[in-house]
Formats: C-alpha cells, sequence, structure tokens
C-alpha cells in the first residue's frame, strides 16, 4: 500500500493497460466475460479518480510523480506525472467516458468483443497518460501510444469504409506529430532536457523567428487532433467508420488533447509566438466554426453531421484560447468538457438508433418520436446542449469564449467574435432540422424505412447510460464553478506569464459623474456602485 | 416571506419536472393538480412580493442568489430584482397564465399528451418569469432563449403532423437569428459597461453624457433590438409567428399574445435608459414599429383562418407598442403590452372556444351565426373586440390614443400611418366577429354540433373580458382627465432612478383631443365597414375583392414573404453548404491535399515493393526511420 500511497498516478495511467493485457490473454470463446471485466475494471479506474482526484482534502499538495527515468543521447528523460487544474477535468472525463461508452455499446459489436474491451482499456492508459505527463518525451510517448488502439478500432470494428479512414486518421496524426517531434528534439538539445519549464527557458533564448517555427511546429500537430480548419478532413471519415465507442472516445476524448496540448504545451512554452499567431489561429477558428456548421447542414448521415459538428465545436475551443483572455480560454477548458459530454453522448444516441435500424441517413427514418419518446427526450435534451441553449453546458462555455474573444487583445478579435456568433445560429438550423427530420412527423410509411426497424425505446441499461450524462449537461449549464474553479489560477497566472495582451474593453467616452470606466491589464474595475450619490 | 420568492418561478418548473417525467403514469387528475396548482402558488407568491415591493420606498426588491458563471471580470449572478416593471410584468404572467391553464384543462382534456402539455406550459411559466425577474443579462437571456425552446416544443405540440413540426423549427430558427442579436448586444454591453448586471448598467448609463458612448451604444442597442424584433415578430423577422398558430390556441394565447411576445418590449423598457442615449436606435425602433403595424394589418384583412387573422392582428399591436417605444413613451409601450395581453388573450380563448365548438373548424367563411349557440362566448369576445378597435372608454382606446399622441409628437407621419393601421384593425376585427357570430351559419353541419363550452373554458373568458374592461383604470389619458397613472407607476423602473428616460410633457391638451377624436371616429367608420361588409355574408366581399383581384392575391399570399426567403436566403445558403463539403472538403482538401500525395505515395510504394512489401506499415516505418535520421542530424 505504500507504494500506491507514493504513486497514485501511476497506478492510475498503467492499471487500464496491465488489465487489458491480461484480457487480452483470455481466450476469444469467453468475449463475455472478458467485456464484462473490462467494465468493471474502467468502472473501478473511474472510482478511484474520482476519490483520489476530488477526494483529496483542500490544500493538500497536488498529486504528482516524479523521478529520473533514463537517458537519450545525453538529454535525460524524467518520468513525470502530475494532476493540477489544467488536466483534472479532463482526466475525470476519460475515466469518466471509458466504462459509460463500454455500457452504452454493450452490444453493438457482434465478433471479438473481448479484444475490443482489452483495446479500450490500453486506449485508456495512453490517454491518462497523455493528460498526466509532465515531460515532453513521456507526453510524446503517450501521445503516439494512444494512436494504435484507435487505429484498430477503427480499421477492424469500423464500417464498410474501415481501412481508407483508419489509414488517414494514422497518417494524418502520424505527419503531424513527426514534424512536431523533430522541433521537440531540436528545443530538447537545446534545453539539455525535456522538462516543459526547461525547454521554455531555452526557447526565450532563441531568436523570434525560430521561436516561431517550433511553435508551428507543436501547433500543427495539436491542431490536426483538434482537429482545426483545414486539417480535419480525417475527421469525418474517421468518425463515420469507427465503431460508436471510438467516435464516442474519439470526440469525446482525442480531440481535447489537441486543445490540451495548446494550454499545457504551446503556449506556455512559445508565449511570443503565440500571441504572435493569435490571429491567424483565431481566423482558422472562425473558419472551422462557420465552415463546420454549414457542411452539417447537407449532410445525409446523423453520424457525419455530428462529426462535422464537431468540427464547429471545437472551433469555439480553438477561438477560445486563441483569445488569450482569462474569460476565452476558461470557457475553452469548458468547452473541451462540454464536448466531450455532449457529442459523446449524441455519438451514443446515434449508436443506440443504429443497433435497432441498421441505418444512419435521415432520410430513412420520420416520426421516431412516435415509436421512441424516451430515446427522443434524450436526444432533444443533449441536441439543446449542443446548440447551446443557457442553463445547459453549451451555453456557458460559447459564451465565456465569445466575450472573451470580443475583449481580445487583437484587432479583429470584435469581428472575430461577432461573425462566430454566428454559428451559434447555424448550429441550431443543423441540429434542430435533423431532429425535425428524424423525430417528428408522421412515422415513414417506408416498410424499409429506419423507423419502421425501431420496435423498442431504450432499455434500463441505456436510460442509464444517458442519465448521468444529462445530468452532467444541466450540472455544467446551471453551476460551471465545479468545472472550472480548479483552472481558474493556472489560466490566469500561464496568460499573466505569457505576458498576454490586456483586454480591450470598448471605452466610452469621459463621463461626467464618476460612473467613468477604467481599464487594467485585467480587465475592468467595476465602477462601485457606492460612489453614485 | 422574503425567503419563499426563489419559488415564484421555481414552483412552475417543478410542475414541469413532475408533469414531464410522471404525467403518463400519474394520470390527468394529478396532472392538472400540479399543473395547475404550481402556478397558483406562485401568482399567489407573485402577489405577496409585489406588495412588498410596493411598500419599500424605492420599489425595488432584489433578491441575491449567489454566483452562475464567474471568470475572469465576469461576474454573472443568480438574482431576481422586482421593481414596478417587472412586478407588473410578472403579475401578468402569472394572472394570465394561471387563467390560461385554467381554460387548456377544459381545451385539452381529450387530448393524449395532457401531462406533455401541461409540462411544457409550466416550463413556459418559469422561463417567462426568468426573463423577467433576471438582474442580470445573461440571467434574461436564459428565460429568453428558454420561452423559444417552450414555443417551439408547443408550436410542434402536435408532432405526428407535417406542419406543426415545421412551424416550431421556422419558430426557434427566427428566433435564434434575434437571440444573435441579442447575445451581440451583451458583448457589446459588457466590453462597454464591465458588467452585465441591469442595475449597474442602467446606474452607469444614467451617470453619461447623453452624446457620450453615442456610436457604441447605438450599436449595442440595435443589436438588442434585432433581437427584439425576432421574438416581438417585428419586420423583418415577423415571419414564424402566423405559422406558430399550428399550435394548441391556449398556447397561442399565452406565448404568441399574451406574454412571449411581449419579450422584446420588456427588454427595451428594462434598459430604457440605454436606448435612450441611442436616438438613432429609437427612431429605428419607432419606424419599424409604425411599419410593421401596418404591414401585418393589411395582410389580416383577407386571411380566412380565424387565428391567423388575430396573429397578424398581434403582429400589428406589438408594432403599435414599438411605436410607442420609439417615442419615448416607455410607459404608454407597456402600458399597451398590459391591456394587450389581456383583451388579446381573450381573443384567443374566445377564438379556441368557438374552434373547440366547431370540431377544430378554423375556417371563418364556414362560421356564422354562433351568438345565440355560444353566448358567454359572444359577449366576452364582444368585449374584446371593442377594446381591440379601441371604442371610447375601453382600455385599448387608452393605451392605442396614449401611443399615438407620443407617435405623432414624434412624427406626423408616424400618426398617419398609426391611424391607417388602426383603422385596418378595427376592419378586419369586425370583419372576424360578424364572420364568426352574426348573420346565418354557412356550414350546418358544424353549426349543428357547436355548442357553448365547458365552464373550464368560460370562466377565464369572463375574468379576463372585466379584466380587459377594467385595465383602463391604470392609465386613462391625461386629454381625457384622467392621470395616467402607470407612468408614475413604471417611472422608478424605467427611468432607474435618473433624469433622463422619462419623456417631457409637451404638445397640448387640444392637440391630443383632436387627434384622438379623428382616429377614433375613422377607426369606429372602419369598423362599421367591416360590418356592414359582412353582416349579409361573403358576396359584398367576394364582389370587391374580384374589383382588385391583384391587390387581393397578394394580401392572401402575405406579399410573398415566405416565398423570397426561401429563394434569396435559405435555399443560397444550403447550396453554399453543400458546394464547401462537395468542392472543398471532397475535392480540393482531401482529393488534392490528402489524397493526392497518398496516390504518389502509393506509386512510390509500389516502386519501393518491388524491394518490399509496399503497406501501410512501411510507410510508417520509413517515417520512423526518417525521424531517426533527423534525430541524428539534430543532436549530432
Amino acid at each position: 500500500m505504500t507504494w500506491l500511497n507514493s504513486h497514485p498516478l501511476t497506478f492510475l495511467v498503467f492499471a487500464p493497460a496491465l488489465l487489458g493485457l491480461l484480457l487480452m490473454a483470455l481466450p476469444q470463446s469467453v468475449g463475455k466475460l472478458t467485456r464484462l471485466l473490462g467494465f468493471l475494471a474502467a468502472l473501478a479506474v473511474f472510482v478511484l479518480s474520482i476519490a483520489w482526484l476530488l477526494g483529496r482534502a483542500p490544500g493538500s499538495a497536488p498529486l504528482a510523480e516524479h523521478a529520473p527515468w533514463f537517458t537519450i543521447v545525453g538529454l535525460p528523460v524524467d518520468y513525470a506525472l502530475a494532476v493540477d487544474g489544467l488536466n483534472l477535468w479532463l482526466v475525470l472525463l476519460t475515466t469518466f467516458l471509458v466504462p459509460l461508452t463500454m455500457l452504452g455499446t454493450w452490444n453493438s459489436l457482434k465478433d471479438r468483443t473481448g479484444t475490443f474491451a482489452a483495446l479500450f482499456l490500453l486506449l485508456e492508459t495512453g490517454m491518462l497518460g497523455a493528460l498526466v505527463a509532465q515531460d515532453l518525451l513521456l507526453f510524446y510517448l503517450f501521445w503516439e501510444a494512444m494512436l494504435i488502439p484507435m487505429y484498430f478500432m477503427i480499421g477492424v470494428w469500423g464500417g464498410d469504409e474501415r481501412r481508407y479512414a483508419a489509414n488517414k486518421f494514422f497518417l494524418f496524426t502520424l505527419s503531424g506529430s513527426l514534424l512536431w517531434l523533430v522541433a521537440l528534439l531540436f528545443l530538447a538539445g537545446k534545453a539539455g532536457s525535456f522538462a516543459p519549464a526547461v525547454m521554455a527557458q531555452a526557447a526565450s533564448a532563441l531568436p523570434f523567428a525560430t521561436q516561431c517555427w517550433l511553435f508551428i511546429a507543436f501547433a500543427v500537430a495539436f491542431a490536426i487532433k483538434v482537429p482545426l480548419f483545414p486539417l480535419h478532413t480525417w475527421l469525418p471519415d474517421a468518425h463515420v467508420q469507427a465503431p460508436t465507442a471510438g467516435s464516442v472516445i474519439l470526440a469525446g476524448v482525442l480531440l481535447k488533447l489537441g486543445g490540451y496540448g495548446f494550454i499545457r504545451f504551446a503556449i506556455p512554452m512559445f508565449p511570443q509566438a503565440a500571441i504572435h499567431y493569435a490571429k491567424p489561429l483565431a481566423l482558422l477558428s472562425v473558419i472551422a466554426i462557420i465552415y463546420g456548421a454549414l457542411v452539417s447542414m447537407v449532410q445525409r448521415d446523423i453520424k457525419k453531421l455530428v462529426a462535422y459538428s464537431s468540427v464547429s465545436h471545437m472551433g469555439f475551443v480553438m477561438l477560445g484560447l486563441a483569445s488569450m483572455t482569462v474569460i476565452g480560454t476558461q470557457g475553452a477548458m469548458l468547452q473541451m468538457l462540454n464536448h466531450g459530454i455532449s457529442t459523446g453522448a449524441l455519438f451514443l444516441l446515434v449508436g443506440m438508433v443504429y443497433d435497432r435500424a441498421h441505418t444512419r441517413m435521415i432520410a430513412d427514418f420520420g416520426g421516431v418520436a412516435t415509436k421512441m419518446p424516451i430515446f427522443t427526450t434524450f436526444f432533444l435534451i443533449v441536441t439543446l446542449s449542443s446548440i447551446g441553449l443557457p442553463l445547459t453546458n453549451g451555453f456557458v462555455g460559447e459564451f465565456w469564449i465569445l466575450n472573451g474573444t470580443f475583449l481580445s487583445g487583437f484587432a479583429w478579435g470584435r469581428a472575430y467574435a461577432i461573425v462566430a456568433t454566428l454559428g451559434v445560429v447555424l448550429g441550431a438550423v443543423y441540429m434542430l432540422w435533423m431532429v425535425k427530420r428524424v423525430f417528428w412527423g408522421p412515422v415513414n410509411p417506408d416498410e424499409d424505412s429506419g423507423t419502421q426497424h425501431l420496435h423498442s425505446d431504450l432499455n434500463p441499461r441505456e436510460i442509464a447510460v444517458m442519465l448521468p450524462l444529462v445530468v452532467l449537461i444541466l450540472w455544467m449549464g446551471i453551476h460551471p464553478r465545479t468545472f472550472v474553479a480548479a483552472s481558474e489560477a493556472p489560466v490566469t497566472a500561464l496568460l499573466k506569464d505569457a505576458n498576454a495582451p490586456a483586454i480591450r474593453p470598448l471605452i466610452l467616452p469621459a463621463a461626467p459623474a464618476p460612473g467613468a470606466l477604467e481599464a487594467t491589464a485585467e480587465g475592468h474595475v467595476p465602477a462601485s456602485h457606492e460612489v453614485h450619490p | 416571506m422574503n425567503k419563499y420568492y426563489w419559488l415564484i418561478p421555481i414552483l412552475p418548473l417543478l410542475g414541469a419536472i413532475f408533469n414531464g417525467i410522471l404525467g403518463k403514469r400519474a394520470g390527468k387528475g394529478a396532472v392538472t393538480v400540479v399543473g395547475l396548482g404550481t402556478v397558483l402558488g406562485s401568482l399567489v407568491l407573485a402577489i405577496s412580493a409585489f406588495f412588498a415591493m410596493k411598500a419599500l420606498p424605492d420599489h425595488r426588491l432584489a433578491l441575491d442568489y449567489g454566483e452562475w458563471m464567474a471568470t475572469g471580470s465576469l461576474s454573472v449572478p443568480f438574482g431576481f430584482v422586482i421593481d414596478t416593471l417587472s412586478g407588473t410584468m410578472m403579475l401578468v404572467i402569472a394572472g394570465i397564465g394561471f387563467l390560461i391553464h385554467v381554460y387548456s384543462v377544459g381545451y385539452m382534456h381529450d387530448d393524449e399528451g395532457y401531462g406533455r402539455f401541461f409540462s411544457y406550459m409550466n416550463l413556459f411559466v418559469f422561463f417567462m418569469l426568468t426573463l423577467v425577474l433576471g438582474s442580470s443579462l445573461p440571467l434574461m437571456f436564459v428565460g429568453w432563449e428558454g420561452v423559444g425552446l417552450c414555443s417551439y416544443l408547443l408550436i410542434g405540440y402536435y408532432y405526428e403532423t407535417d406542419f406543426a413540426p415545421d412551424a416550431g423549427l421556422k419558430a426557434f430558427l427566427t428566433n435564434r437569428v434575434g437571440d444573435l442579436g441579442v447575445a451581440i448586444g451583451m458583448m457589446v454591453l459588457f466590453a462597454a459597461f464591465g458588467t452585465l448586471t441591469v442595475g449597474d448598467i442602467l446606474t452607469k448609463a444614467g451617470h453619461m453624457a447623453p452624446e457620450a458612448g453615442f456610436g457604441i451604444l447605438t450599436f449595442a442597442t440595435l443589436m438588442l433590438f434585432v433581437g427584439a424584433t425576432g421574438k416581438s415578430a417585428q419586420l423583418p423577422l415577423y415571419l414564424w409567428l402566423p405559422d406558430a398558430m399550428a399550435g394548441p390556441t391556449p398556447v397561442s394565447a399565452l406565448i404568441h399574445a399574451a406574454t412571449m411576445v411581449t419579450s422584446g418590449i420588456y427588454m427595451i423598457c428594462r434598459l430604457a435608459p440605454v436606448f435612450t442615449l441611442a436616438p438613432i436606435s429609437m427612431d429605428v425602433v419607432a419606424w419599424v414599429g409604425a411599419a410593421t403595424a401596418l404591414f401585418a394589418a393589411t395582410i389580416g384583412l383577407v386571411q380566412r383562418d380565424i387565428k391567423k387573422v388575430l396573429a397578424y392582428s398581434t403582429v400589428s399591436q406589438l408594432g403599435y407598442m414599438f411605436l410607442g417605444l420609439g417615442a419615448s413613451g416607455f410607459a404608454a409601450g407597456f402600458f399597451h403590452v398590459f391591456t394587450h395581453a389581456w383583451f388579446k388573450a381573450l381573443l384567443f380563448l374566445g377564438a379556441g372556444s368557438v374552434i373547440h365548438a366547431m370540431h377544430h373548424e378554423q375556417d371563418l367563411f364556414k362560421m356564422g351565426g354562433l351568438k345565440s349557440k355560444m353566448p358567454l362566448t359572444f359577449w366576452t369576445m364582444l368585449a374584446a373586440t371593442l377594446a381591440i378597435i379601441g371604442f371610447p372608454g375601453t382600455s385599448g382606446f387608452a393605451s392605442k390614443d396614449e401611443i399615438l399622441y407620443l407617435a405623432y409628437l414624434k412624427s406626423p407621419a408616424l400618426w398617419v400611418i398609426g391611424v391607417i393601421a388602426a383603422c385596418c384593425t378595427a376592419f378586419y376585427m369586425l370583419r372576424l366577429f360578424t364572420l364568426a357570430f352574426l348573420g346565418e351559419p354557412r356550414d350546418h353541419h358544424a353549426y349543428d354540433h357547436a355548442h357553448e363550452s365547458p365552464a373550464t373554458m368560460t370562466m377565464p373568458l369572463v375574468v379576463l373580458a372585466v379584466g380587459s374592461l377594467l385595465a383602463v383604470w391604470l392609465g386613462w389619458p391625461k386629454a381625457f382627465g384622467g392621470d395616467f397613472r402607470i407612468e408614475e407607476w413604471l417611472a422608478s423602473a424605467v427611468t432607474y432612478g435618473q433624469l433622463h428616460g422619462a419623456h417631457g410633457e409637451h404638445g397640448s391638451a387640444q392637440l391630443a383631443l383632436v387627434l384622438a377624436s379623428v382616429s377614433t371616429v375613422l377607426g369606429l367608420g372602419f369598423a362599421w365597414f367591416g360590418y356592414a361588409t359582412y353582416r349579409n355574408g361573403l358576396a359584398v366581399a367576394e364582389a370587391r375583392a374580384a374589383k382588385f383581384p391583384l391587390i387581393h392575391k397578394v394580401l392572401l399570399n402575405k406579399y410573398y414573404v415566405d416565398e423570397g426567403v426561401e429563394l434569396v436566403l435559405l435555399g443560397p445558403i444550403r447550396w453554399f453548404g453543400n458546394l464547401l463539403w462537395k468542392l472543398f472538403d471532397v475535392i480540393i482538401i482531401d482529393g488534392v491535399g490528402v489524397n493526392l500525395p497518398g496516390a504518389l505515395a502509393r506509386v512510390a510504394g509500389d516502386f519501393t515493393a518491388l524491394f518490399q512489401t509496399g503497406r501501410v506499415r512501411n510507410y510508417a516505418l520509413s517515417m520512423a526511420l526518417g525521424a531517426a535520421v533527423l534525430l541524428y542530424v539534430f543532436l549530432k
């Protein structure tokens, strides 16, 4: 137990992989048992992560582990893990989504279910490791390790075009990260270490142009993962071909690692370059928001529609990060969680209907509400969260991001914010138009239609999967502080260290009364009310 | 009692949750008790809160329930403010809301989705009260979007039909376009004032010189007004409201006549000091309002569906309210909200009573002679009709007169438009009334089945009729010896204790009298004209329509605006989305950017396949090798 006390993160990260490898050794014939064991393992990891990460006494030291590991070409690599305000909720999102997804797709796969569960656990280790790694080479190893299980999940259990999609996914991501590896090694060589703080120090001593190149190398790798327009085209293929569980984790966690890479490494390590490129990044984000929404609107496959909506939603994340303001960045942090919950839930729901109807084409449905009222209710709630209705999670994230962007220090920030707001309208268009065609109206009379194959509403297992998601959607919308309080201090410090430009309030012309506004480095000093007579 | 006031909006929310989850299993009795009980409880608390607020010296009761979404320099509390403006509105919502809930018990009695219906209605009351009571713009926005959601759900209530979901979708999306304006307006106000709490914004605005921040505030208020045109169905975003009549009639009365559609007016009253600082925005508000009042009234002249006539009438009346606001008559505009809530809710419920009796027949041309069959409906509808056409002495007369007078002071042209719209109103209302209740029955089968509605439906009619007559007490115009007391009552809320915001009294009593006489005489003339045209059936009207076929056709087709929007807006957007996807994603990025290099790589792979196997893992291997080479080069 003493080992466990001093290595809780190691346990959390590697327990899934160890169990996964054990499960892989089980024969195919006991696939169902393997699946059950896999689920229980993931559930146990979730419970432990809650207990260890949230159940800590206030004020106790942050969870961290640090040990020298090995040396490569004279560069020391550290085994450094930590959970702090920036990754706490992403770690919990991961441990939460894995068992939930397993339960939600219990009967979706017909063959090799045991192997799938084992791969899933391996994937969880990769994701958790990447999230908690505090050494860049370690981060890189986990980052690449995530690819392999996901590659097989798409390539083996995917749809008809699974090989194309899996290869595209693999090569896209790999080519981005190899470029990044080069930059990483170059900088590590300069710094003599893979520790982010030391590397940041070394980077700041480099010529600005070099910093910019390094930032771009980092940014491209992360942007592919996000994915940021125009590097997004692997995503729709991967999502459509992936089995439901793969889509949920891809959307729920893997994409988040792109955004997380920016906030954890790219921005703090190259703050000047990040500020320099904030504007083009914001521009690409705005394009992604609008582009993703417009393309979603014309999709005929529900899953592809949700996939393209991810491009739009993750565009909001990138916009918030590029705003380089506390409000915008906090919005991005929340939006990452939002997207994980809402889009994860949407993929689960699409999977539930696909399991029954064996089609996902919008035109094959119509009148689903008549056949599956409970399913419809859940779908509608998640849709409302996805389109950012107030009191759901989506609203808070988008509201912060848009306001942060409006206040951001770079020119045209206000225009970007206003254009991005259009994405909120378009989001409602494509989602509710789809809802109308799928759920409302008379039952599709065609005998082969998807609706005609819907014989049962959600069963208790599926309801049990959806309920926690709905609770989270409302919780995050009503009390977002629970989920962003931890990141407030690190984000504020990070932007301060980065010397992010001060936010730019609209200065109203000097007023005669003492209600005049003053702007300071971090915002407004709200004129206190007592001043007024 | 203060500590229970949070229940005013929350009680209906609890009702909505109960009816939504358990409505089907609990049975109609339980649904009725919960659905009506929660709104009644809310009403009782609201009355208590209203008088508690009235007893306070500054008529402002602020309630704070902690932080909602704070980060960085932003802070948005969960807080309610009950003052003379929000308090009055709160009573209207809870009061008329309760009456309409009672009415719905009768109207929806045979409906299978009884629990679902009351769940949505309760949810609406929750969101509407949140909109009105919210102490900050984001919290008002919760209600603002929330009522839009309930509107969507209730318009599309008959979801297994084709048209209702279409109408619901149209309502939501049109409102979203408006909400875009509100969202942008909020961003601008936050950037300008550093706060989104209404009280703080108004205090700061009140301390600004009149010309300060002109451009910024003009932009912000225009954006907010875009939101108002969406929610309150003004040009050009009015298109959804007539379609919204696809919902059950109590919904039309509560949401699409009495409460939700007046949110835009409420918001402008709430932010009156800010709007006052932006004179250009005030002009826009006035002119859009006047144009809408006339535009919608002309369409109302020829519609056959009884609810469609009332819907265009609502659009038109909302236009009057904006006209009043734009003429700096915040009290006048709000007074029309108040009087209109009574008589328009009554008109819709009366129409619902007729539709109910006629087995869901909504075509005016198939009605007629219902007076003797439905005496209570007839008399209450008469009271409402007199009010809406501005018959002297009614509440509608008082509020419309005040608006027209202020419009004249702003610009005589606005007055002329307003009077023409009033003449149209008088005509189509008498047309509706005559076609439904007087003359000979035109569809004997339906007529024979017609019967007076049950007491749960007629009692609310009577209460609303009394209300629409008594509402005049709040604001009898000064020109006729009244004191227009609503202006003084609202002053503390509308001006927020500031100097500007209140409109100075200019013009003269004689001018007011002359204007009122002219508009009233013209209005009554057109009312008679409407009655005379239709009292003997449809022949006279048909002959007249045949003389002006083009005008008649254009009006009947609502100026072809829907078709135009599809042609120039919606079609191109879909086309553009397809273009992006097919051309950009599939051909350029994937084709040229991804698959072409992939194909080249495959060619290269085929070449290397002479030596190796040429598969994906080989590419990966070669990439890893390449990385190793680079590693060596860099670190050497």
